[in-house]
């Protein structure tokens, strides 16, 4: 069978199998292998397969099910569903603010399902996806006109908004991060692009004086965080002494002690990679970012092999979202950027983010499966 | 859609998605660089964090020593005490629990004020006390409301006891909780519940008594829950010290001194073991246990009886006629009178135009050294002191244990003063013969406590340089001092020695004697004594000739008594001193006290299970 047939085959025929074919089992084994990661470090934190680890694995075994029945749906599909998904997710943002659940200080949380779900997480899937859908047709002219942009850029300000109302700064600024993205991929113009970041770099001091106290008081204990050792500033403290005890090789499985005496506040969510810092040393925590970059390069490696704009931009939000998530989460327990209550994927323990992630990864798969869809004028059209 | 611009769209998405992935992994490359960073570079430095995070070295505070009397009873004991604690951080609200706990027990401001202080000291997870020596009652509330308590818990902690409460408070001193300055030379001390010496023998013995903490290196977690053991070192309990203290006559001097602002000392005067040392009034020692109320502290302190001056120790006193012995000694050696030399006393001695008067008005005639002191004629011994001049009289003095320091285990024992004409000049003042006469009756600058008039004494019955002390054996291993011969001869001849010993006889015991009083009513046995009275206010002229009466005086005005005596006197055992303030008249006031306590210590005869080999002094004299 030639390339050329092959091809056909795949642009003509989405039957089961064929898709199935197409799905990336290498990505499939490296998200795998992130999850057994984090298998081992909730084992160690939990003191053995209860009360977290066996849960963390059952719930991927669910996200990947889940992952890949995603990945055999049709992206055109799904594209047609992104305006919807985002409708959706700022309700739910709005729902969350009006009823929701106020944990820490802020209201995140929507219990559904016996797990409480944050709609920003949602809602971060639901903007890559909708603002894909709007620069889909995007000629790189069109792109160049000022009122084609306004839309968007009111797309990605109204969540960013609500979030920052809930107040999850954190959560926030990613998804500011992520959305810009998907502008810069879709050739957003350079010059607008630095207008946009000095023009963020100009509000910063603005927004620091609207922040929650709280919020403050992360930036001014992450500025010094000996300065208080017992308060706001104890977790980062805690966390940098957890990762550089581990040293070089670790001090075994089950063997740290930050770990185990408890000194790691909340360490099987937010912090889970101290304990692989701690028990597994720089071997491990390189291992572990060795692992993430892979899975990020082949996010964008996806994004570069997809024939349609949808697919790519929608493929390097997804990517752009979980560097995020890995990058904030390991600066944040190695106290280089302040504390800002972001899981690590598929290791930290906590169902509802590990399910989104799983959900944005097979809309990810979907674009590569799918990856020479040919958006038709008239069915496809999105 | 044309193909060009398809084109070109897709080529500037490649270089831009390229362009992000560059980011993306150059971002990541820096957190390796700085997991690098803590992990290798800087991992020895929180290696160690972590250890000292993990590892809690906690010491065990032994129980304190306890003090026994020299029979062996406990006169300083430890007491089971139950207390509350609050561990900070196993409550949400510090405030709020407090509040609880006062409605149940209730907490004075100044208790709240130390907790939150102690609070605010120590981190979250060591526990505060409360409140000690709690009821069984208020256990048992604290008990039942543990659910409002969050962080409250109740431990058996030990305080001290003082079975003969404030009979000996003097004499032990008492422990109070150490202060922050003390906290600095000791990590033990930090510890809850823990004690140190404040004064007294509790004090001079603190150390000892306290032994020292063992320490336990413990593993544990975060909120401070031990995980477990990794390495023990045993402490040294505190020791047990036997005192030379005889607690139930302690009990009866204090009884004897009555309601008399008074002292009495009571020597084994072979070797200087103090039997007894009262000081009347006195206060109850255990109180500084759980801290002192301001309403007590101003009560002891306006009070013009001073219970918290141990003045057997620490009160001075002029000697007054007490004080004969030492010029008599002092002018026997220094060869200005010998034991038989006469002296005329027509009640008065002039010197230049100033008049000294005797106590007796129409005088005692011809008297020598025997009839001086039987009489306590001020005259005879004006004119010893004339004649010895003060040099003579502050060395005599000295040696005696007068206005030196002694080596009795007491932190605020005073040494009393002696003046000498080197003194007198360096003040810029002249030493005048009639400064030497006025000291020769024990007035005049000298200061002196009970203990060094009482350490005269058994110097004077012994002819050894007797030290005063209060500890028999530490730990069960006898201290020095014990036996006679570990005291120095004073190297005075035993002649001079006793003729002073037997004009203290004729004061008790001769039917012209100053102090018939002092006789003692057992058979056998004698005492020998001298009386003193001194005034505390320059009596004038005019008052002298006008009948003066000190019974008239306000009470502060008034002489003090002072009577000092060994028994027996044929075989001298017993050395003690009594000093009752505005007591007026020696003879009167101090001269019966005196008879009753050596009454009681030869009853007794507390130092008679300790067989000492007779004396020289004492068979040369029968």
């Amino acid at each position: 069978m030639s390339v050329m047939e092959r091809r056909l085959i795949r642009e003509t025929s989405f039957g089961l199998t064929s898709k199935l074919w197409q799905v990336s089992w290498l990505y499939v084994l490296l998200l795998s292998a992130l999850a057994s990661v984090g298998y081992v470090a909730l084992y160690s934190a939990g003191g053995g397969a209860e009360p977290y680890a066996s849960r963390h694995i059952l719930r991927f075994a669910f996200g990947l099910t889940l992952m890949l029945s995603i990945a055999l749906v049709d992206i055109r599909f799904i594209a047609r569903c992104s305006w919807p998904a985002y409708a959706v997710g700022v309700g739910l943002l709005v729902m969350v603010m009006v009823m929701g659940h106020t944990g820490k200080g802020a209201q995140r949380w929507i219990e559904l399902g016996g797990m409480q779900w944050q709609p920003s997480e949602f809602m971060k899937l639901a903007l890559v996806m909708a603002l894909a859908s709007w620069f889909h047709r995007a000629s790189w002219d069109r792109m160049g006109n000022p009122l084609f942009l306004i839309p968007p850029v009111i797309a990605v300000l109204v969540p960013v908004a609500l979030i920052l109302k809930e107040p999850n700064l954190g959560t926030a600024v990613i998804t500011a991060v992520v959305g810009f993205t998907v502008f810069l991929g879709a050739g957003l113009r350079w010059w607008k692009v630095l207008l946009a970041v000095g023009g963020i770099a100009g509000a910063a001091p603005i927004a620091y004086a609207h922040l929650h106290d709280y919020q403050r008081a992360r930036i001014t204990t992450f500025l010094n965080p000996e300065s208080d050792p017992l308060g706001a500033g104890y977790n980062i403290i805690q966390s940098k002494i957890a990762l550089g005890s581990g040293g070089m090789w670790g001090k075994g499985f089950m063997q740290g002690t930050q770990n185990h005496l408890n000194f790691l506040p909340e360490k099987q969510t937010d912090f889970v990679f101290t304990i692989i810092a701690e028990e597994w040393g720089l071997v491990g925590t390189l291992a572990v970012l060795g692992l993430l970059s892979l899975i990020v390069l082949g996010g964008m490696a996806m994004a570069l092999r997809c024939r349609h704009q949808y697919g790519r931009l929608v493929a390097l939000g997804i990517t752009m979202n979980f560097f995020m998530y890995i990058f904030v989460n390991v600066a944040m327990v190695m106290g280089a950027i302040p504390v800002g209550g972001v899981p690590l994927p598929l290791v930290s323990h906590g169902g509802s983010a590990m399910i989104m992630v799983m959900i944005a990864f097979g809309v990810l798969m979907s674009a590569h499966v799918h990856r020479d869809a040919e958006f038709g004028e008239g069915r496809d059209e999105i | 859609m044309g193909v060009r611009r398809e084109t070109k769209r897709t080529g500037v998405f490649t270089r831009r998605a390229l362009l992000v992935g560059g980011v993306q992994l150059t971002a990541l490359g820096v957190l390796a660089a700085k997991l690098y960073q803590v992990q290798v570079v800087e991992g020895a430095k929180y290696s160690t964090l972590a250890d000292s995070n993990r590892v809690s070295a906690r010491l065990i505070a032994p129980p304190r020593g306890r003090l026994l009397d020299r029979f062996g009873t406990p006169v300083a004991n430890n007491n089971q005490n139950w207390r509350a604690l609050l561990i900070a951080e196993q409550t949400e609200d510090v405030g709020g629990t407090l509040d609880a706990f006062s409605r149940i027990v209730p907490l004075a401001d100044h208790e709240r004020a130390r907790i939150e202080r102690e609070l605010r000291r120590h981190r979250r997870f060591i526990p505060v006390t409360i409140r000690e020596f709690l009821t069984w009652e208020d256990m048992a509330s604290i008990e039942v409301n543990a659910p409002d308590l969050p962080g409250v818990l109740v431990d058996l902690g030990t305080s001290r006891l003082y079975p003969f409460g404030a009979s000996l408070a003097h004499v032990l001193g008492y422990v109070a909780p150490p202060t922050e300055a003390d906290m600095g030379e000791e990590p033990m001390l930090a510890l809850p519940g823990i004690r140190v010496g404040r004064s007294g023998l509790e004090k001079y013995h603190d150390l000892t008594l306290r032994g020292r903490a063992g320490a336990v290196q413990l593993e544990v977690n975060a909120v401070g829950r031990v995980i477990r053991e990794l390495e023990r070192q045993e402490g040294t309990q505190g020791q047990d010290i036997t005192l030379t203290i005889d607690a139930d006559l302690q009990q009866q001097v204090l009884g004897h001194l009555g309601d008399e602002s008074a002292s009495a000392v009571v020597l084994d005067c072979r070797n200087g073991e103090v039997l007894a040392m009262a000081t009347n009034p006195s206060f109850d020692p255990s109180v500084f246990n759980s801290g002192v109320s301001q309403a007590q502290w101003l009560e002891w302190t306006r009070n013009r009886r001073a219970p918290l001056i141990n003045k057997a120790a620490a009160g001075l006193y002029a000697p007054g006629s007490t004080f004969k012995m030492v010029v008599a000694l002092a002018g026997l050696e220094a060869k200005a009178i010998t034991p038989w030399d006469k002296i005329n006393c027509p009640g008065y001695l002039d010197l230049g135009d100033t008049r000294f008067h005797c106590w007796s008005k129409g005088g005692h005639g011809m008297l020598d050294l025997h009839g001086g002191l039987k009489n306590s004629c001020d005259v005879f011994f004006y004119e010893v002191a004339r004649r010895a001049g003060m040099d003579h009289i502050a060395t005599m003095a000295n040696r005696f244990g007068l206005g030196v320091p002694l080596e009795i285990e007491l932190p605020g024992a005073r040494k009393g003063f002696v003046p000498t004409r080197e003194w007198r000049i360096a003040q810029g003042k002249p030493w005048n013969i009639g400064d030497t006469i006025v000291h020769g009756i024990g007035q005049g600058f000298l200061q002196l406590t009970p203990m060094s008039l009482a350490t005269m004494v058994a110097r004077i019955a012994t002819g050894r340089a007797v030290q005063p002390h209060l500890t028999r054996s530490i730990g069960g291993v006898a201290q020095r001092g014990n036996r006679p011969e570990d005291w120095p001869s004073m190297g005075l001849p035993d002649r001079e020695l006793h003729a002073v010993r037997e004009g203290m006889w004729a004061v008790v015991n001769d039917e012209h004697g100053t102090a018939p009083l002092a006789r003692l009513l057992l058979p056998n046995v004698q005492m020998a004594g001298k009386t003193g009275s001194t005034q505390v206010r320059r009596v004038s002229r005019e008052a002298r000739e006008h009948g003066y009466k000190s019974d008239d005086l306000p009470w502060e005005f008034r002489p003090h008594a002072l009577f000092v005596a060994f028994a027996p006197y044929d075989a001298p055992k017993y050395a003690l001193a009594v000093v009752v303030e505005h007591g007026n008249a020696g003879a009167a006031a101090a001269a019966p006290i005196a008879r009753d306590i050596m009454t009681d210590v030869l009853t007794r005869d507390p130092a008679g299970g300790n067989p000492i080999v007779p004396q020289r002094v004492a068979e040369t004299h029968t």
